[in-house]
């Protein structure tokens, strides 16, 4: 009974912080922003997800697979946002500023 | 009852996807489209592993471990691409 509250409280939290990173992509205003948001939320919704499913498939064979498929995303998605904020900083995008602050 | 969550869970994520790639398509520059794509990647790659725990089968996660690697290396590909452009 615990384990099934567990488990809900971890697919809602994967469900929640993706919506949020996915309504940041598309309303915050500048490049390093909108990467800020698919970084954070997009990794922990979707990491959230995976334990999840471990927890609800419990000693098999698929628990090991889905484990090593964690490990992986959670090693290549920061690195490949760091490429991308890496590649527009390179080409000389400045980050945003509000258009009232003094410079 | 643990089915249904996961067809929840699957729901949402497709209707996520769809605004992820709402930014590929409207994004000013190449690297908005870059973010757009990664994020649609990753839940792309959420959705596969679920169908393989709904349906029992271990074979979706070996696509889905051949999956994320693809996509890495995609990213990973178009921004070098754009880096020698100039």
């Amino acid at each position: 009974m615990i384990l099934k509250i567990i488990i809900y409280v971890f697919f809602a939290m994967g469900i929640f912080f993706g919506i949020l990173g996915n309504v940041g992509v598309l309303k915050f205003p500048d490049i390093y922003t909108r990467l800020q948001a698919s970084s954070k939320c997009g990794v922990t919704s979707v990491v959230s997800i995976f334990i999840a499913l471990m927890l609800l498939k419990g000693f098999t064979p698929i628990t090991a697979r889905i484990l090593v498929i964690t490990l992986f995303f959670l090693i290549t998605s920061p690195v490949s946002s760091h490429i991308i904020g890496r590649r527009a900083w390179e080409e000389g995008i400045l980050p945003w500023r509000k258009k009232s602050s003094p410079k | 009852m643990n089915l249904l969550i996961l067809d929840v869970v699957i729901f949402v994520l497709i209707a996520i996807s769809v605004l992820s790639m709402i930014r590929v398509i409207i994004g000013p520059t190449h690297e908005d489209r870059l973010i757009g794509l990664n994020l649609a990647v990753s839940q792309v790659l959420a959705i596969l592993v679920i169908t393989a725990v709904k349906f029992d089968r271990s074979i979706y996660l070996d696509v889905a471990l051949v999956y994320a690697i693809l996509g890495f290396l995609g990213i990973l590909a178009i921004a070098r691409y754009l880096g020698g452009q100039k």
